[in-house]
């Protein structure tokens, strides 16, 4: 065990040092001056020159990543090139809205697919199973963006129930915040809720063909009893551990739903960036976003490692 | 001495080393199964309006009618027309032309350079095993919309570039698919009874390990298509993938978007309806195909929901 936390640790480390090496990349394989553009019509010499200076463009490559890869460990991302701001601050004002969708559309998803599953694999071959698998067809499939616009013509313009877009914090308002969180919430949390079905319902189905379950049954014990006791205790490992994966994909996709419905958080953030060729905003919010991806992907191996001490042995 | 040319290996051959007949049953098989053969209807048809999208359209994508914008589906314009008076049937039919080039050659980049990565390095193994396989970790460590903005930003919005980003996004899952089939493939006892008999490098890859990795490398082909259009759609959305005055599915998403407030439902519904459907018909015939060629592979759901 400690050996394998101890492998998978430093492989983690190994990609993230990739990783910072690829974002650090990024500003150099530019074509071209990258503050130049950022600037454009508020052209300014010396706020050129101090922008240069400060995301130190005019020293060698190799003690350029040395400092931005120091700094950034100790939480200093540079200043954006269009505002003079310190990258983090601008992360870490956005970060609330982007956890609060990624949690709430993780949330939908389970909601989706912990019954859908458990009854599809309880009810195998029946007319629930199929509806089950062809919701997760057409989930996997569906474009999230577009199913996010159905969304907005649907319940915010034809029925006027919810508003179409925009995030207000839970702390200012919390009812208004839950209406606004509903339409994004979903986009994202129906698609997750597609790919989670198909997990629940096989790690459910496994859990159900064991020996010892057909004992129990062989035994005359009662279904549910079965079904709760012997079955569902196992089938919580691999989702555990699908729905911890699920989050770090939402994290990294969540840009798009985020775009749809105007929610001010990283992956907006991250795009505007690119339209303005804003390099250090874009470098910071990618090292976030795949930091935690990373993070939350080393978490669950290890979490799934503890909860099934055979992984460790292979 | 006279090269052999028949290498007596082969009488030990893999039992699932594909020939003509195992093609056929494949077809067949594929057929049978009736969401796989609905969704090779759907690309078929889909295939030829993108390829003959001149005959098809009923207008040129461009044709824009200033004084019927806006217009819901009628008799003229069976999908309505976008802000521009432009019909967006047309406009359809000629963004399948987009999404299924850019898929297709996305897709086309990651599986010559995956498997060529994935070749190299299961075959090889050692220090540029390491190195390479370390290499596409790191580009696995990235969400792959992210990844595809981070190079795109690099690039310069384009259709051209995107294809590049997705291409690069795509390649580590063909890398290490390759690398994990050569790996099994390698030890097997009529490779290591060819190579004793003095096989080259080149012979054993050719007859023995490419036969192998074709399965698995069909199938996942086949649903990184589906992913790759998912994925080129979205960028175009984002208005960072193809841009304008280009006809994409995703690019005529963002503009209808605009138009929600007025009610415009027939810019946003069809374009989406289009992925959507092409999407599902990749899918389909994807798992048809991991059905047919290789039940053990993972499933599409694994394939991309789990990185």
């Amino acid at each position: 065990m400690g050996r394998y936390v101890l492998r998978r640790t430093a492989q983690a480390a190994v990609a993230l040092l990739g990783v910072s090496i690829v974002v650090f990349a990024l500003i150099h394989l530019v074509p071209g001056d990258p503050v130049r553009p950022a600037l454009g019509t508020r052209f300014d010499q010396e706020l050129y020159e101090t922008l240069i200076a400060r995301a130190g463009l005019d020293q060698p490559l190799l003690l350029q990543y040395w400092n931005w890869l120091t700094s950034a460990l100790t939480g200093d991302l540079g200043v954006s090139f269009r505002t003079g701001q310190p990258v983090t601050g601008a992360l870490l004002q956005r970060l609330p809205a982007t956890m609060l969708l990624a949690f709430a559309a993780l949330l939908v998803g389970l909601l989706i697919a912990l019954p859908a599953g458990i009854v599809s694999a309880v009810r195998q071959g029946r007319p629930v199973d199929y509806a089950a698998s062809s919701f997760s067809q057409i989930g996997v499939s569906v474009p999230d963006f577009w199913f996010g616009l159905l969304l907005i013509l649907v319940f915010a313009r034809s029925l006027g129930w919810l508003p179409p877009s925009g995030y207000v914090s839970p702390l200012e308002d919390p009812v208004e915040a839950i209406r606004r969180l509903i339409l994004p919430a979903t986009t994202a949390g129906v698609v997750t809720g597609a790919i989670l079905t198909r997990f629940v319902r096989s790690s459910v189905l496994e859990a159900m063909g064991a020996e010892h379950v057909r004992l129990a049954r062989a035994k005359g014990m009662p279904e549910r009893y079965i079904l709760r006791h012997h079955v569902l205790r196992n089938a919580w490992i691999p989702v555990v551990t699908i729905t911890g994966l699920q989050l770090a994909t939402l994290l990294g996709g969540i840009v798009v739903v985020e775009v749809v419905f105007a929610w001010p958080g990283i992956g907006r953030l991250a795009l505007d960036a690119v339209v303005r060729r804003d390099y250090p905003v874009l470098q910071g919010a990618v090292l976030l976003i795949a930091t935690g991806f990373l993070l939350i992907n080393l978490l669950v191996d290890l979490l799934y490692a503890r909860l099934d001490p055979r992984i460790t042995t292979s | 001495m006279t090269e052999p040319t028949h290498d007596p290996a082969e009488e030990l051959q893999a039992p699932d080393e594909p020939s003509e007949p195992r093609w056929r049953e494949t077809l067949s098989a594929l057929l049978k199964n009736r969401l796989a053969a609905a969704g090779m209807i759907v690309l078929a048809l889909l295939i030829l309006s993108a390829v003959f999208a001149d005959l098809v359209a009923p207008y040129a994508y461009t044709d824009g009618d200033i004084v019927r914008r806006l217009e819901p589906p009628g008799r003229d314009h069976w999908f309505g027309t976008d802000e521009l008076g432009r019909d967006v049937l047309s406009r359809v039919i000629f963004g399948a032309r987009v999404s299924l080039q850019v898929g297709a050659v996305a897709v086309g980049i990651s599986l010559m350079v995956g498997t060529l990565i994935g070749l190299i390095s299961g075959y090889r193994g050692g220090w540029i095993d390491a190195v390479l396989m370390r290499t596409m970790d790191v580009l696995f460590s990235f969400p792959v919309v992210l990844l595809a903005i981070a190079i795109v930003a690099v690039l310069t919005p384009s259709l051209r570039n995107t294809m590049i980003a997705i291409g690069v996004v795509f390649t580590p899952i063909f890398a290490r698919g390759v690398r994990g089939s050569v790996l099994s493939v390698r030890e097997e006892v009529y490779v290591r009874a060819s190579r004793s008999l003095g096989a080259s490098d080149w012979r054993i890859i050719s007859r023995h390990v490419l036969p192998n990795v074709a399965a698995p490398v069909i199938v996942q082909t086949s649903l990184s298509l589906a992913f790759a259009i998912l994925t080129e759609a979205a960028l175009s959305y984002l208005g960072i993938g193809v841009q304008p005055p280009r006809p994409a599915w995703g690019l005529m998403l963002l503009d209808a978007q605009g138009f929600i407030p007025t009610g415009a439902w027939w810019m946003s519904l069809f374009p989406g309806l289009a992925i959507f459907l092409t999407v599902m018909a990749l899918n389909l015939v994807g798992d048809g195909l991991r059905d047919a060629l290789d039940p053990k592979q993972r499933s599409i759901i694994q394939s991309r929901g789990v990185t």
